[in-house]
């Protein structure tokens, strides 16, 4: 285990499994979505926790069921045509999957704070984003018009909307996209989450306000301590931000690993030709980009082999024949390929 | 690899272009303003060298791209296609030169008719601009589909049976099928997974050595441009602020947006992102249809004096070959 040496040298060390402590815990998760044309595995057995305070990135392309596994925690899918058909997720002590459509619109919004892609078709553009800010702080908190309306001011100037108190009044179109997802962060807020569920938060916008949101992010984080999840296709986003890191394909977590570690020390296939791809951002320019070849994988019926298998490099027999479990290549790095398997 | 641009010769010279939209509003339409989506942009592309555009949207990149081309009149200004006036021609002469220009959109899916099958969509513009037998032109599609790396089998399947890359791919082969010199990208990786934008941009890069294409590729992704593009344009609220070849540009930018842009491009190394220093630009862009006076900047650059809210910068060739709009620089 070579792993070992690495610890000591990441900024957040962790001694104690990553089990222990956690405020969101999601184990084998599966999600399946039943279509004319047979069942599509969306999801396959994901598991992963999040620690306090703690900001767990979740990479992968479009696809790979970055968004379904978190839609999946909340049951924010269609069902049907969507069915969970496993796993638990375990949050303050209760199974969210278990609870009653009633009890998990309590914490929607209110102990769970989702931010979606496109602040344009995620806020509704027939109420002001006043009547928006306020709703979840009356329904979750119960407070009175008066206290809504006062918070609902502090929480936009918290992610810097300027004249806070007269925007309350306006519609979501009369934001510039920045605003709009600024507003959105404000309306994940109100209810001072234990947990943020943010989709791509920042896909939709410039590089330069994506840095603005990226900094308002990193700032709430450490005022008010939530643990975030961040999902992203950006490995650039990600390298900045987060601590910890899961990287999906084909419905599964193939890598899950410590920022650091993941980015010195790639161990899934996948993760490797995933940074390969990306043009160096050193003073040299590469002769030619690294292209992983083929297509992302069909999910089309349960998965029998590595899905990464008909397009990875280092593939062998034992690929083709099943799908790999996750390996424990050092306490803070796991991946799942039978390349590993030696390690686990 | 910047080889092909040794012959310095220009191919386009686009010179105070100008795109404006008129604004209509209240009963009777009055026109009360412009969206000044261009407004004065001045500039060459070489011969056989790629010209990046880089910008954040709305700044106007792509409706340069399209005005060079000629998909809209401009509303001031001249594109010289190797001496000819393409903002002027008249429609018939226009389309004697138009199969040396071509186009590769951004969103695969919606350029590319769906009812059509793919030998019929690559084949449409030799039907519309060559006289060819079926035979002939079954070959050339064979030949582009060989050249854009697609299985020449698929001719008569219809785009919704491709994935998003193969789509791209189809786009492109459209684009060569009449052997152009000139092929403007817009943003033509922007919609495809990190995965296939390498395959795409390893293709177009083959084609340009195999073809000696000129491109100039409009893209927001400063890593691409900063890998494809000989030359950088950096375009804000339809003005270019700095125009150099890459190495300068990247390594030794001089118009503040250009820093500030290259700072917040996120890098795939946390060592690198925990020590950088970032300069965050504060606000919005403003509306191009009304711009702030004085420079376009000012509102959010970081560096503002006085002079810049009142007196628009000149294009000024700062060190040889890269052009700044900055009074500071």
């Amino acid at each position: 285990m070579d792993g070992a040496k690495y610890i000591s040298t990441v900024n957040h060390p962790i001694e104690e499994p990553i089990e222990d402590k956690a405020v969101l815990d999601v184990r084998n998760l599966e999600t399946v979505f039943r279509t004319q044309d047979g069942d599509v595995h969306a999801v396959n057995d994901v598991s992963f926790s999040l620690r306090p305070g703690e900001l767990l990135g979740i990479v992968g392309e479009s696809g790979s069921g970055k968004s379904v596994t978190m839609m999946s925690l909340l049951k924010l899918l269609a069902m049907p045509p969507a069915e969970i058909v496993g796993g638990s997720v375990n949050f303050g002590g209760q199974d969210l999957l278990s609870l009653s459509l009633k009890d998990l619109r309590a914490i929607r919004g209110g102990d769970i704070g989702f931010i979606f892609q496109d602040p344009m078709t995620s806020l509704n553009p027939v109420f002001t984003v006043g009547y928006q800010l306020m709703e979840p702080l009356r329904t979750h908190l119960g407070m009175d018009k008066k206290a809504a309306r006062q918070r609902a001011v502090e929480l936009l100037e918290l992610v810097g909307i300027p004249s806070a108190s007269e925007r309350l009044r306006d519609f979501p179109h009369q934001f510039s996209g920045g605003m709009r997802q600024r507003v959105m962060i404000a309306i994940a807020l109100a209810c001072d989450p234990k947990v943020l569920i943010a989709d791509e938060p920042t896909t939709a916008l410039d590089v330069t306000v994506q840095a603005q949101i990226i900094e308002i992010i990193k700032d709430l984080r450490q005022k008010l301590g939530m643990a975030i999840v961040w999902i992203t296709h950006d490995l650039g986003v990600v390298a900045g931000i987060a601590d910890r890191v899961a990287v999906m394909y084909g419905g599964q977590i193939v890598e899950y690993a410590d920022v650091d570690r993941l980015y010195e020390d790639p161990r899934h296939p996948y993760t490797k030709a995933l940074l390969q791809t990306l043009p160096s951002h050193g003073d040299e320019r590469d002769e030619r980009l690294v292209s992983i070849p083929g297509q992302a994988p069909n999910l089309k019926g349960p998965l029998k082999a590595c899905p990464f298998a008909p397009r990875c490099s280092s593939v062998f027999d034992k690929c083709w024949t099943a799908n790999p479990p996750s390996f424990d290549v050092s306490i803070n790095q796991k991946s799942a390929c039978w390349l590993e398997e030696s390690n686990g | 690899m910047a080889e092909p641009t040794a012959s310095g010769e220009t191919l386009v010279n686009v010179s105070d272009l100008k795109m404006h939209f008129p604004i209509y509003k209240g009963l009777f339409r009055r026109k009360v303003g412009d969206v000044k989506a261009v407004d004065g942009l001045s500039f060459d592309i070489r011969r056989g060298e790629t010209l990046g555009l880089v910008g954040e949207s709305g700044c106007g990149k792509s409706t340069t791209g399209r005005a060079v081309l000629r998909l809209y009149d401009p509303t001031h200004g001249t594109v010289s296609f190797e001496g000819t006036d393409v903002a002027h021609l008249s429609l018939e002469e226009l389309r004697k030169i138009r199969p040396r220009m071509q186009m590769i959109f951004q969103d695969p899916q919606a350029c590319l008719n769906p009812r059509m099958t793919v030998g019929a969509i690559i084949a449409e513009p030799l039907i519309e601009h060559e006289s060819m037998s079926k035979e002939e032109r079954e070959d050339r599609v064979v030949d582009l589909l060989n050249a854009v790396g697609l299985n020449p089998a698929y001719i008569n399947r219809y785009p919704h049976e491709f994935s998003g890359g193969q789509r791209q791919r189809i786009g492109i082969a459209r684009a060569l099928a009449l052997d152009p010199d000139f092929i403007v990208c817009d943003e033509p990786i922007a919609a495809l997974d990190v995965s296939i934008q390498a395959q795409v941009v390893n293709l177009l890069e083959d084609l340009q050595k195999e073809r000696g294409l000129t491109y100039l590729f409009i893209s927001h992704d400063l890593s691409m441009v900063r890998h494809i593009a000989d030359r950088v344009a950096v375009m804000y609220l339809g003005k270019i602020m700095e125009l150099a070849p890459r190495e300068t540009l990247f390594s030794d930018p001089q118009h503040p947006y250009t820093k500030a842009l290259l700072s917040a491009v996120p890098v795939a190394d946390p060592k690198i992102e925990a020590t950088r220093e970032r300069t965050i630009l504060k606000g919005d862009v403003p509306s191009p249809s009304n711009p702030p006076a004085g420079c376009v900047f000012c509102t959010r650059c970081p560096i503002a004096e006085k002079k810049c809210f009142t007196v628009a910068p000149e294009w000024r060739e700062l060190n040889p070959d890269q052009f700044v709009a900055c009074h500071l620089a």
